[in-house]
């Protein structure tokens, strides 16, 4: 297997995609010429031209909807937003238009489209920049939601969203684009959504864990391991949307302790909704409230020890693992 | 002068376990007090010094008075002591210092003052300052679930499964999770640890067509009396309460319904009796009820069982709501229920869940006997045959028609009083069948 960064991972499957079906186009800005601005459509223009790499201007609501258009004309757009904190202006598109096209249209006009790019805090780009949209997103029917965390899940999850009927919210993190892990270099290889994944196997404390908070939880449970000799299982949903709630459930019930952590602000977060499933399909089996780590309910500060204090680390999460170990 | 029971308005020191000088740890005893219900320990919330007495043994202080200073030796108590003079000893704050250890530590004192919250979670935290978000939960969640653990059992919810899945009494274990909340681990190490006895406890029975009950909580006094007891003589504390029936009026009746029935649906007098007790278990709810350690379960109709003996031994069918059927029913009811069990072909809701049950060996020419409750219901009547006996009535010899009956009574629900109030009913009934009527 090769070994790529998340960001290459992206990109090949981009490229496999666009190769695979020629309805495949991606579009957004800088993403043509520039290579993207986080370079994940690297060398695609070249490769494939005007008519497959679309530069657009600065206008998030015009070309998300040039692309919902392409969609329910029989293309399969791949949106791209320079950050997810940009999609706010066009997020009429998104929840109005591509989530329920295919119900108002009483089913005649699916829409296959993609809106991806980077969600969540990046380094010292404060508070308009540093939001993790994905309960917002994850809050409308019709929408899928899907969060990577690995080079591999980049790829697969990539690929079977581009492959997808529905419109699909696929969010990846600026921060984790360098991270390198094997991917399997199968032209077919996808990742069904819907699936979650245990990334590591554990018997104490269940960690859930998505995104950005996927390499601090298993971090976190290797130094609980050592500390204190117990046993972390860290699950990974990698998609949000439709949610895995079997394999959290399960784990729960093996291990009685369940810590969430997420990079979103707490209220009303996916950690709300899956402490509610988990309380209504394993009450019984809890030994500990559960305890969830979200970023401060506060704008995300500039200053970078603030940024650091108000996001989750591997530290709070220990911390929590403790607090509901009781040790 | 701290709340010692749920309804104490005062309380009467029993006397000083401390003395004025003394020193003293937290949970140790200060004082014994007499309160409405018992004699109950008064002990310290936190170590310190008896600085001065107010309250003697003897005397008397509402709730809120202050029955004694404690503090720091050598501190000056002299602007206290005119305070507690100038309002004649209401409310000194030192006072509340100390609470009802002896009952905390079964139910939780109702008003006891809670000690100070445990120090937060884990001192292993950055030293660095916290965002605000995270850290504010756990203090604030502490201080909610103390004040809300008054007389409470926390359980976490795996630990009361796992308890129940094993039969382990919770209330043997001490919780080692916050607020003593008992968790996986307490249970586990119960589990471990050699069995010692536990208190038996029987699954009340659900069976369809079984009576509806309501389940009231048990009162600190009853589940004083309950544990007391059982100590004394096994699981069930039982006593019997004897009573003789002048059985004629009744013997009269049946003779009247019989004459108008058929041979195979002539009443027994022990149909009679199933009646008149099914009666009158409706009108003592405290008999027709049954000990569940944190409740007391009252049922709404009498079930009652009926010993049957079997080649093997015995078996008590169930008539349910006898309180609601005729005498025909019930004895066509009895005689169906009886060829049954002799066939063993009884279904198992036919012979579980009475509320109450009625032995009877009169047929079998015994006189009286005492009977062994069948739990978890609460008594069983043992009656023996209805023989003619010379009795006074009026001043004259004559002879009468008397059955002996024994009711054996769970103590841990029926008092003495209780079971006795029961049997007058029952045996007013049976001599005067006519009040069944009122």
């Amino acid at each position: 297997m090769a070994v790529l960064t998340i960001r290459d991972a992206l990109n090949q499957a981009l490229r496999e995609e666009i190769l695979r079906d020629e309805n495949v186009f991606v579009m957004g800005e800088e993403v043509a010429e520039y290579d993207g601005a986080y370079k994940v459509t690297r060398g695609l223009w070249k490769e494939f031209g005007n008519k497959r790499v679309v530069d657009t201007p600065i206008t998030e609501l015009g070309f998300a909807s040039i692309g919902v258009g392409a969609a329910m004309a029989g293309l399969r757009p791949v949106i791209e937003f320079m950050t997810w904190n940009f999609s706010i202006l066009a997020a009429d598109q998104i929840i109005n238009h591509a989530a329920k096209m295919l119900y108002m249209s009483g089913g005649q006009f699916p829409v296959p489209i993609v809106f991806r790019g980077p969600n969540g805090s990046a380094y010292q780009v404060s508070s308009q920049h540093s939001q993790a949209l994905e309960a917002f997103y994850a809050n409308f029917p019709g929408l899928k939601v899907v969060m990577p965390s690995t080079a591999a899940d980049a790829k697969g999850l990539l690929k079977s969203s581009i492959r997808d009927n529905n419109p699909v919210i696929f969010m990846e993190q600026e921060r984790m684009y360098g991270i390198k892990g094997e991917v399997p270099e199968d032209e077919d290889f996808t990742i069904p959504l819907g699936v979650a994944e245990v990334k590591r196997e554990g018997t104490d404390c269940t960690i859930v864990a998505r995104s950005m908070t996927v390499p601090l939880a298993l971090q976190a449970a290797e130094q609980i391991q050592k500390d204190f000799d117990v046993s972390v299982e860290v699950i990974d949903p990698r998609t949000i949307k439709p949610l895995d709630i079997d394999t959290i459930i399960n784990s729960v019930k093996k291990t009685n302790r369940l810590v969430i952590a997420e990079e979103s602000h707490s209220f009303a977060s996916v950690a709300a909704e899956v402490t509610y499933q988990v309380m209504d399909g394993a009450f019984d089996y809890l030994d500990a409230p559960i305890k969830r780590l979200s970023t401060a309910e506060t704008p995300m500060p500039y200053a970078k020890n603030l940024e650091q204090l108000a996001l989750p680390s591997v530290e709070k999460i220990v911390a929590a693992v403790k607090e509901v170990c009781y040790l | 002068m701290p709340k010692l029971s749920p309804t104490m308005e005062e309380g009467q020191i029993s006397r000083w376990v401390k003395n004025e000088g003394d020193t003293f740890e937290a949970n140790e005893t200060l004082a014994e007090v007499d309160t409405d219900k018992a004699t109950m320990e008064m002990t310290a919330l936190s170590g310190g010094t008896l600085l001065k007495i107010l309250k003697g043994g003897g005397e008397t202080a509402a709730l809120g008075e202050a029955i004694a200073i404690i503090g720091q030796k050598g501190e000056d108590i002299s602007a206290l002591l005119a305070e507690t003079a100038s309002n004649g000893g209401a409310k000194a704050p030192e006072i509340t210092a100390a609470t009802a250890g002896g009952e905390s530590v079964s139910n939780g004192a109702e008003s006891k003052p809670q000690p100070a919250a445990p120090p937060p979670p884990p001192a292993e935290k950055p030293a660095t300052p916290q965002p605000a978000a995270v850290p504010q939960t756990a203090p604030a969640a502490v201080s909610q679930r103390d004040s809300g653990s008054n007389g409470r059992m926390i359980v976490s919810p795996i630990a009361a499964r796992m308890a129940a899945d094993n039969g382990i009494d919770l209330r043997s274990l001490t919780g080692s999770g916050p607020n003593g909340r008992i968790i996986k681990r307490d249970v586990e190490s119960a589990l471990q640890a050699p069995a010692k006895a536990p208190a038996a406890s029987f699954t009340p029975s659900t069976v369809v067509g079984a009576s509806p009950f309501r389940d009231e909580n048990t009162s600190q006094m009853r589940r004083v009396i309950a544990s007391r007891l059982a100590e004394s003589t096994g699981p069930i504390p039982t006593f019997f309460l004897t009573v003789e029936i002048e059985m004629d009026n009744a013997l009269a009746l049946r003779k009247q319904i019989n004459a108008t029935l058929t041979d195979e649906t002539k009443i027994s007098v022990n149909d009679i009796v199933v009646k008149v007790a099914a009666m009158s278990l409706v009108k003592h709810p405290f008999v027709n009820a049954s000990y569940q350690d944190r409740t007391i379960r009252f049922y709404e109709q009498a079930d009652i069982g009926v010993a049957v003996a079997i080649d093997e031994g015995l078996i008590t069918p169930v008539v349910r709501g006898a309180n609601l059927k005729g005498f025909a029913e019930i004895g066509a009811e009895i005689r169906d229920l009886a060829a049954k069990a002799k066939a063993k072909k009884l279904q198992p809701e036919e012979y579980t869940g009475a509320t109450f049950s009625i032995s009877n060996l009169g047929m079998m020419g015994i006189k009286e006997f005492t009977a062994i409750i069948n739990p978890p219901e609460s008594g069983i009547l043992a009656v023996g045959g209805a023989n003619p006996t010379p009795v006074v009535r009026d001043g004259q010899v004559v002879v009468r028609n008397i059955m002996n009956v024994t009711m054996s009574c769970d103590h841990r629900v029926i008092d003495g009083a209780t079971g006795a109030k029961f049997l007058q009913t029952f045996k007013q009934m049976l001599e005067n069948p006519v009040l069944m009527l009122v």
